[in-house]
């Protein structure tokens, strides 16, 4: 039976506001059922999972603490994925952040640097991520080549030469040997925000950011410019608005977000370089951007939310002993969902009569 | 936004504390685990876990265990401790070399509990350390390398170019050069503990390089099964790999962490728990190996010879003289290489034709 998507030209904003909620009832069918077949009680499960994390002072700052870096790189793919640039290089841009501001802190290690490296950290930080990014926006521009593939890659070189760094010049001497950077000076590491806990000034720049993007994404021409690229190209061609500038606007600001991300959590909760910065934000990240439909508000949500999967992953594998392979899944069923979801409420699904298949 | 925040964690802190404490249970010894790799690896982490499982067989009700796998070496590492030493576990070990700092941070904040951090250097008074002296086991497998190859060319996959892995290659070809001063050795580095893709294409590599026996400093067995698909011989690394190379494997080094979790285990139990730093070796048991298979009689005679002499301390396989590279005389006649010396090793003795990356 042949069966055809067709695009729906109204869409009653209800519809539209319902789709994540009916993707996240769906991976919610899906995790019960899961959690049935491993022997568990769902109920019990869900529990740990998701309510027990939220009704503790230290893991609420935690959930914050590994949002954050979600957050912020999330927000830099929304301004690419509104402008239909698929930037799938964030993790990339997020180890070039971390390495270009960790060199400054390297720099002045030992130095009794005043209070001013810190924010010369972020700023390089943001730039060496941006500078990562513009590397895909280039070649795209320049030779057509296809970003998502360019972008990637970048992520395998990124990694390795931070892989290099640290087993290399920017070993610890009195490290024996072992693969990571000296522990940063006090001047060079993010300040904490409360006595107990790790919840750091990372948290607030994110904040900022979320705030700082509804505005430019909602009510700036270069917003527009960036919608307009992504939804009607010929029409912002005929606007006027020059499409290579905003493929490297859009990569720059990527970049320079995942970038930024970087260089918080080196200074921040890490406090050293070493071979292993991240834990996969620059791609789960990409979830928490889709997630959040392309909204700041939206990905703070996401953030959050996906934030908890995996600390309430954690807490499943100590009091549940569930396996770690369920936080995948979790997540992986979430995503898919919500891309159902998406297509189901935009398009209708037609059968085609009259016609057979060629 | 800064008061916005801490409201809201204030306030959630109080709904907690209202929400009543958790009850302790009866005098029940809570121990966790951390392991860099999944239980199921049949290597590093696997054996870790039967160190657990070895523990709760042995207390039986006195003890309560659990552990979490596959916690990267990042900034994750620090919260599953800090939540492990929350939910009550007075006895923590974490078991792989990048989770020190993270040990030491959340040590720091929880002086009750103790800690116990594998492959380290960095103590506190509710830290200790401990690590096994696997190069003593490497020194047998050289031995049986040299006797057992045709080509005379041994193949080594190893991980990361850290202290413990150049000592267990320089052991490696102590040993081999005992037996045959002409051995070589080819050494592809993977940057991986657990990889099995990378680690079996570089058994392939080195099998296609002319070598004849691999040994590895990585966890998977996928090197194991490449050289049982090209019928060359291999040794296990960590776990007796013999179910995945019935005809190659020679033998294992098996970590068998087992009686130091027993004994630190009671120590806390007893009341008499303090920091330290343990380096066992086959004297302790900590280093077990494998059945030999796959070898004629009189080499298996000569593998067990070796290992008595090492249990007993007769043999230490680094005993002078030992050259390094450019001949230059590191260890004098009848003396041996100190401990620390080991664990900080990073040159290769003569005889071995590469270069220690970094270096």
């Amino acid at each position: 039976m042949p069966l055809r998507l067709e695009r729906q030209e109204n869409i009653s904003p209800l519809r539209h506001a319902m789709a994540p909620v009916v993707a996240a009832l769906v991976t919610l069918v899906v995790g019960a059922v899961m959690f049935v077949v491993l022997g568990h009680d769902p109920v019990r499960a869900f529990t740990i999972y998701f309510i027990e994390p939220l009704g503790d002072a230290y893991t609420l700052q935690e959930l914050v603490v590994k949002a954050s870096p979600l957050l912020l790189i999330g927000i830099g793919l929304s301004f690419c994925y509104r402008a239909n640039r698929w930037n799938i290089g964030a993790e990339g841009q997020y180890v070039a952040g971390a390495v270009l501001g960790s060199w400054l802190a390297l720099a002045t290690h030992g130095m009794e640097a005043g209070p001013w490296v810190l924010p010369a950290m972020l700023v390089l930080g943001a730039l060496g991520g941006a500078l990562w990014g513009l590397i895909p926006a280039f070649l795209r521009v320049r030779f057509g080549a296809s970003e998502i593939l360019t972008s990637l890659m970048l992520v395998y070189v990124a990694q390795l030469g931070l892989d290099y760094l640290v087993r290399g010049p920017w070993r610890d001497p009195q490290g024996f040997n072992f693969p990571q950077s000296v522990t940063f000076d006090d001047v060079a590491l993010m300040p904490l925000l409360m006595e107990d806990g790790r919840l750091h000034g990372g948290i607030l720049i994110a904040l900022l950011a979320v705030i700082a993007a509804t505005f430019v994404l909602g009510r700036t021409l270069v917003g527009f410019s960036i919608e307009l690229a992504g939804s009607a190209p010929r029409a912002a061609a005929f606007a006027g608005f020059d499409e290579k500038r905003v493929t490297y606007g859009v990569f720059a600001v990527s970049g320079a977000l995942a970038g930024l991300a970087g260089i918080i959590e080196v200074a921040g909760p890490i406090g050293q370089l070493q071979p292993t910065i991240s834990p996969g934000y620059g791609f789960t990240a990409i979830i928490a951007a889709m997630l959040g439909r392309l909204h700041p508000v939206g990905i703070l949500v996401a953030s959050l939310v996906l934030a908890l999967t995996y600390i309430g992953g954690e807490a499943a594998q100590i009091s549940m002993r569930m396996p770690f392979d369920v936080t995948r899944v979790f997540q992986g069923t979430l995503l898919i969902a919500i891309l159902a979801a998406d297509i189901l409420v935009r398009y209708r699904i037609r059968r085609v009569e009259g016609t057979t298949h060629a | 936004m800064r008061k916005i925040l801490s409201m809201a964690v204030a306030i959630a802190a109080g709904l907690a504390l209202a929400g009543g404490a958790p009850a302790q249970a009866a005098e029940k010894l809570k121990a966790a685990w951390v392991y860099v790799g999944p239980v199921g690896d049949f290597g590093w982490s696997y054996q870790h876990d039967q160190g657990r499982k070895a523990v709760e067989a042995h207390f039986g009700d006195k003890v309560e265990t659990t552990f979490v796998e596959n916690v990267d070496e990042g900034p994750d590492a620090e919260r599953v401790i800090e939540q492990l030493a929350r939910a009550g576990n007075k006895l923590i070990f974490t078991t792989s070399f990048g989770f020190m700092e993270p040990t030491l941070k959340v040590a720091k904040r929880h002086p009750n509990v103790f800690f116990e951090h594998a492959t380290g250097f960095k103590r506190a008074k509710n830290v200790s350390t401990y690590n096994a002296k696997f190069h003593e086991g490497r020194y047998v497998l050289g031995q049986i390398a040299a006797k057992t190859s045709k080509t005379g060319t041994i193949g080594y996959i190893a991980s990361f170019p850290i202290p413990e892995v150049i000592a267990g290659i320089n052991s490696l070809m102590l040993g081999a050069q005992s037996i045959n001063p002409d051995m070589k050795i080819k050494i592809v580095w993977v940057n991986s503990w657990f990889d099995p893709a990378k680690e079996a294409d570089a058994a392939k590599a080195l099998i296609d390089q002319g070598a004849d026996v691999i040994s590895q400093h990585t966890d998977s067995p996928a090197a194991m099964q490449a050289a049982e698909g090209r019928d060359v011989m291999a040794f296990g690394q960590a776990s007796d790999m013999i179910k995945f190379g019935p005809d190659s494997q020679l033998t294992a080094i098996v970590d068998d962490w087992a009686p130091y979790y027993i004994e630190r285990v009671q120590a806390v139990l007893d009341g008499t728990w303090t920091s330290t730093d343990t380096w066992g070796g086959m004297k302790d048991g900590e280093v077990v190996m494998a059945p030999y298979t796959n070898m004629p009689d009189d080499v298996k005679k000569m593998a067990e010879t070796t290992q008595a002499a090492i249990t007993s301390g007769a043999l230490n396989p680094f005993k002078g003289p030992i050259y390094k590279q450019d001949g230059t005389l590191m260890v004098k006649e009848g003396e041996v290489l100190a401990d620390k010396d080991i664990l900080s090793m990073n040159w290769y003795v003569k005889g071995i034709d590469d270069k220690v990356p970094g270096q």
